[in-house]
């Protein structure tokens, strides 16, 4: 399966972006194959509004059956679970880590929004 | 004669001046509306008591996707700038509290599978008291998009004589909403680095917005200074300065913000009222 992680940098030895909607950009994994794809998040990063939305549509539009990030607000969670994307919070670490601990089944599926929406 | 009332900075004394300018005129035999703007937290009529004789539920529109009509084109999702409707998977997911209730979505699908539905932010209340015709909205708890609320507060007695808007805090769209189109505006200040601070976002607002400032202080005193350096850089009249006055702090605190600066500054009461005949849009 695919999953994304939100991600500073280009590179797995990378940190993890702890924001979802204004992360610099994405890292999507394949867990079967181990390879590995950036995705740019640049245009909403600076987006005045509805950036979580948009960052929930790159994500599923890139095949994600799976995300890891640090925070994730109400209405990327409900664009998000429209998809049926289960959602991982972790935070801090390279996005090694965070897959590390995904496959080791550490991390704790979020039912919720974690943070309060921006305006 | 639209008076809009606004500040930058919270609790400046917005609602204070509204209120003494709205008795003002009332005794002068003027036909008088209060209408409050601050549908996030309002205040007027705590000090007015009117009572509510009337309550309108704010309606916006939404858009509502027919599923066995739509395509997938998403159209929709290209159109909307606010993430309002999304394309997800090929279907268009709604996200209530972002639509501007522009109604683009519903015009631009080829389909016609998005009609547009009613959706309630607040109320408006209604009501009277001694000669003051009152008017203000409150948004329901979770809503964020006050200015559509505002605009149908606005829109109650059209023919009064002077109609004093009392506005919310802040330079963003509910203020923007709230005194755009007034004859006046004036801008209450409070001689504190804050107070300033948010002066000057404030008197760039009304600048932007080509409407005719002045300033009043509120809570005024030795610190002035730094209030009217300001004005007198950008060119910003101050009209009068309220003097800070613990009677004045504990009246309203009883909910009685009107009495005392109508009985002890009438004279300054009818210096800004003046400076607003003489120099509002209609004026100009």
């Amino acid at each position: 399966m695919k999953i994304a992680i939100s991600a500073e940098g280009t590179e797995l030895t990378d940190k993890m972006d702890t924001r979802f909607g204004r992360a610099g950009g994405f890292i999507i994994y394949d867990t079967e194959s181990g390879k590995a794809d950036y995705i740019d998040n640049k245009q909403n990063l600076e987006s005045a509004q509805g950036a979580g939305i948009q960052s929930a549509k790159t994500v599923i539009d890139a095949g994600a059956e799976a995300l890891i990030t640090g925070n994730v607000g109400p209405k990327a969670f409900t664009a998000l679970n429209s998809s049926k994307i289960d959602i991982y919070l972790f935070n801090g670490g390279t996005i090694n880590d965070a897959i590390a601990a995904f496959k080791d089944g550490k991390l704790e599926k979020s039912s919720d929004a974690n943070v309060e929406g921006h305006w | 004669m639209e008076i809009a009332v606004a500040s930058g900075k919270g609790g400046t004394g917005k609602t204070t001046v509204s209120l003494s300018l709205a008795t003002y005129y009332r005794d002068k035999g003027f036909k008088v509306a209060l209408l409050d703007c601050d549908v996030e937290e309002p205040n007027a009529n705590l000090f007015l008591n009117a009572e509510l004789t009337e309550k309108v539920e704010c309606k916006i529109l939404l858009p509502k996707v027919d599923d066995s009509l739509c395509t997938g084109c998403g159209k929709c999702d290209e159109l909307c700038e606010y993430s309002a409707i999304v394309l997800i998977k090929g279907k268009p997911l709604v996200l209530p509290e972002m639509c501007h209730s522009c109604g683009g979505c519903a015009l631009i699908c080829p389909e016609k599978a998005i009609t547009e539905i009613e959706r309630a932010i607040g109320v408006i209340e209604k009501g009277e008291k001694d000669g003051i015709k009152f008017a203000g909205g409150r948004l329901n708890i979770g809503e964020v998009l006050s200015p559509p609320l505002i605009g149908d507060v606005k829109e109650n007695y059209p023919d009064a004589d002077i109609r004093i808007l009392d506005s919310p805090p802040g330079t963003s769209c509910p203020v923007i909403e709230s005194v755009k189109h007034a004859d006046f505006l004036i801008l209450v200040a409070e001689p504190t680095p804050f107070g300033l601070n948010d002066l000057k976002l404030a008197a760039g607002m009304g600048e932007a917005l080509g409407l005719p400032s002045a300033v009043v202080i509120n809570k005024g005193g030795d610190n002035d200074r730094m209030i009217k350096e300001f004005c007198e850089s950008v060119g910003l009249p101050v009209i009068e300065s309220i003097p800070d006055n613990r009677t004045v702090a504990e009246k309203y605190s009883r909910g009685d913000c009107v009495s005392i600066i109508r009985e002890n500054y009438s004279d300054k009461l009818e210096k800004i009222t003046e400076h607003i005949r003489l120099s509002s849009r209609g004026q100009r």
